[in-house]
């Protein structure tokens, strides 16, 4: 049977998608030649948004019932998780007993709680005195997914201060500003930190290849080919190894621990194979647990790794800290929209930093590929769905053409495989060839632009809380430009566990308590939701429904 | 079109049979027919290594190895997952080494005894000529390891199948990191920037902008003028 539908694809694609894919090639030659759309002035992005990105719909979220941020707006799903049971009762639970004593305690395992582990050594934290949880793999995070780049001002034509203005003016003027200066003026640090530590970076002449993002003003992304994400990170873990800082893997947090003081105090972890849990005490807690992708706001498919379904914020959220920015979700304008199989998965931006334009089904193009993400992604959902310019996939996905063979046109032969490898496999390994034919994109859930607010530091409302990376909130406003994730993970990720080593220094071990989850509990009950919704989640489901209907028992 | 849609195919996960959609990956396969994975799933593009994968198809004593994220599911495979299994891994201070020839053998001295069987390379997901850089390795050619294994994403499935237990993932990641520390140079401008931040040249401009409301910022905004490629 399977042979039966590869037959019917030519070179990846059925006749049908071919016979537009000849259109996109007859249009190519005048594109090239022409060059793309001009960008939109400021009142074409504010019309093309409210209209048709998916952020701007106020019936798909609502005002959170309680906790400290009552009446903040958030999606409906992450308001679910909010509004919702702890997973266990707090009754059941023995504080007296401390499995592990340590002045720090870092939740999450990506980029940004790595690079804390690694500077609060350098603070003068003992290696042993840290320790770093994981809900999955030590790395399986989005911190390894990124592709195109990390952004940092460090051309003579470039500045910290023009960096900040593309950040704030991408994230329509919400971001909290010392934070924004925070990121622009660490970036080159940061640079010059992975340089130390080995990551390779591309270059030419003694020069960074540096190219523009979507709303930069100055070409200032810095890549490792189209694998930046797992470049950095894997030299940054690999340091990590070296310094012999204790990991523990597949132990998700299920809920932070307090003083009586209300002060973050450490936290229980949950040994999803066991059934176990563990008491963590800690002088200083930091939180670096990604963002909400596998919740699936608005049923998009997501890029993100399988683990992220925002439990730190959940547990954040419980023990006090306050949330920003968290009515804003990042689509990532191109995502994958054939083949089926790898719905939703990222064709990298760098992709159209390196010259594809994204163009009709009659290969017509209609916006400048380089807007900030939003705008891009609102203007491929109008082409497909208001303009009826998209092109139905056999299980009824729309997307748009991102013309990749005018990459080679522009930048010459050989580029992809050079730039792009990754890019080029992915799809190579579906019968589709890149550097000859464009690809089939539509926007895809990406990132979650806000998250516990913190301050300069990355200290968050509750004392000895810190947070870094996704789950922070503030840095990018109400939309993120490219290349700023990978910086706020390693900006911040530095800066907390800098600020977080140096609070637990100065701090003493304290008394445990759950009394904020009991509290939480009084809250539900008073807000008057009646519901059998649990959280953290920590992981999707993705069984046939059929499975799952009559499955007996619950998997957590 | 439609046909393709409706079409099922079985396949065996660990001795069971399960009928399931044509056009779904090995690990969305296992997924619907009722798996959930704790491990050996990550971040479901291909750039973990988290979901190692080996499996047999009817008729077929090879084996055969891919990523359960990126490889489709097709009628009749016997399938099995590989949790990620970490090889051990040499401690170093990237401070302190030396960055010569003679480097990865000293921190991996298994890689000598390579019998260039290629099973690695065999077994990598991602296409990498991992023999051909373990030989590069044994040169001292460090930057021809660093390319060569550049797109290894660390599954491991190369060190499980080595007869020899070398532990190339570990190995190419040390090369990589020593190329990328000595051999590859500092551009120039980075360390001027990085000079003007110590110096306090950039903070006046910044500062500025920090104090603006959003009506002078929507101003500066739209003034900005975008860098031509």
């Amino acid at each position: 049977m399977s042979k039966v539908s590869k037959q019917e694809l030519i070179r990846g694609y059925p006749q049908y998608m071919r016979k537009s894919i000849e259109r996109v090639e007859a249009t190519r030659a005048k594109r090239l030649e022409s060059g793309p759309p001009s960008p939109m002035t400021a009142e074409e992005r504010d019309d093309i948004l409210n209209r048709y990105h998916p952020d701007y719909k106020p019936e798909k979220k609502r005002k959170l019932a309680l906790g400290i941020s009552a009446g903040e707006i958030v999606p409906n799903e992450m308001a679910d998780m909010l509004e919702a049971h702890p997973l266990f009762d707090p009754a059941d639970v023995d504080l007296a007993h401390i499995d592990y004593d340590v002045s720090l305690l870092v939740i999450g395992g990506g980029g940004a709680g790595t690079a804390a582990a690694i500077f609060a050594h350098q603070e003068g934290i003992a290696a042993e005195d840290i320790l770093v949880v994981t809900k999955l793999r030590h790395g399986d995070s989005n911190s390894i997914m990124a592709q195109g780049g990390i952004q940092a001002a460090d051309r003579p034509e470039d500045s910290p201060a023009i960096h900040y203005l593309d950040v704030i003016g991408g994230g329509h003027y919400a971001n909290k500003p010392e934070l924004v200066r925070a990121l622009v003026l660490d970036a080159p640090k940061i640079i010059r930190w992975h340089e130390d530590i080995g990551v390779m970076y591309d270059k030419q002449d003694r020069k960074y290849l540096e190219a523009h993002g979507g709303g930069t003003s100055r070409m200032r992304m810095h890549s490792a080919k189209d694998y930046t994400g797992k470049a950095i990170f894997s030299a940054v873990r690999d340091e990590f190894r070296n310094l012999g800082i204790p990991v523990l893997e597949f132990f998700p947090a299920i809920e932070l621990l307090l003083d009586e003081k209300g002060n973050a105090a450490g936290a229980i972890i949950y040994n999803m194979e066991t059934n176990e849990y563990k008491i963590i005490r800690a002088k200083a807690t930091v939180l670096s647990t990604g963002g909400f992708g596998r919740v699936h706001i608005q049923n998009f498919p997501t890029t993100n790794h399988y683990g992220a379904t925002a439990d730190g914020l959940v547990i954040a959220y419980r023990a006090g800290a306050n949330i920003i920015d968290m009515d804003s979700v990042q689509y990532h304008p191109t995502g994958v929209a054939y083949p089926t199989a790898i719905l939703g998965q990222l064709a990298t931006e760098k992709l159209r930093n390196q010259g594809a334009v994204p163009v009709t089904k009659d290969g017509e193009a209609f916006v400048f590929p380089l807007e900030p993400r939003d705008v891009e992604a609102a203007a491929i959902i109008r082409e497909c769905w208001e303009m009826n310019n998209g092109l139905e996939t056999p299980s009824g996905v729309r997307g748009v053409w991102l013309d990749t063979p005018m990459i080679e046109e522009i930048q010459g032969k050989g580029t992809i495989k050079q730039r792009l490898s990754a890019m080029w496999m992915m799809w190579h390994r579906h019968g589709i060839d890149i550097t000859e034919d464009p690809v089939l994109v539509y926007p895809t859930l990406h990132y979650q632009n806000g998250g516990v607010e913190i301050d300069e530091h990355g200290a968050t409302s509750v004392p000895g809380l810190f947070a870094a990376g996704e789950c922070d909130g503030g840095v990018h406003g109400k939309n993120r430009l490219m290349g700023n994730s990978q910086l706020d993970i390693y900006v911040f990720g530095r800066r907390v566990g800098m600020s977080a080593a140096r609070w637990a220094k100065k701090s003493r071990p304290k008394k445990l308590s759950l009394q904020h989850v009991v509290d939480y509990e009084k809250q539900l009950k008073k807000a008057g939701i009646e519901t059998d919704r649990v959280s953290p989640i920590l992981l999707p489901d993705y069984r046939a429904e059929t499975v799952i209907s009559s499955s007996l028992g619950r998997f957590i | 079109m439609s046909e393709q849609e409706n079409a099922t195919i079985r396949i065996h996960v660990m001795g069971k049979t399960y009928r399931v959609p044509a056009g779904l990956t090995i690990m969305d396969a296992m997924e619907y027919s009722g798996y959930r994975f704790i491990r050996g799933a990550g971040c479901r593009s291909g750039f973990c290594g988290a979901c190692s994968t080996i499996y047999r198809r009817e008729e077929d004593y090879r084996l055969q190895f891919a990523l359960a994220c990126q490889e489709m599911a097709e009628d009749g495979m016997y399938l099995v997952q590989l949790p990620f299994t970490p090889a051990p891994r040499s401690q170093y201070d990237l401070e302190k080494v030396d960055p010569t020839e003679n480097v990865l053998l000293q921190y991996y001295p298994e890689i000598a005894r390579c019998v260039a069987c290629n099973t690695c390379t065999k077994a990598c997901p991602q296409d990498i000529e991992v023999m051909d850089y373990v030989q590069a390795a044994l040169r001292g050619d460090i930057t021809r390891t660093a390319t060569l294994s550049f797109d290894c994403i660390q599954c491991g499935l190369c060190t499980m199948r080595c007869p020899a237990d070398i532990k190339h993932y570990h190995m190419a990641q040390m090369a990589r990191r020593i190329y990328g520390r000595y051999l590859s140079p500092v551009p120039e401008h980075l360390e001027e920037r990085l000079r003007e931040i110590e110096e306090g040249v950039c903070d006046s401009e910044l500062d500025k902008l920090v104090a603006m409301n959003e009506e002078e910022l929507v101003i500066a905004y739209a003034a900005r003028i975008r860098e031509e490629e």
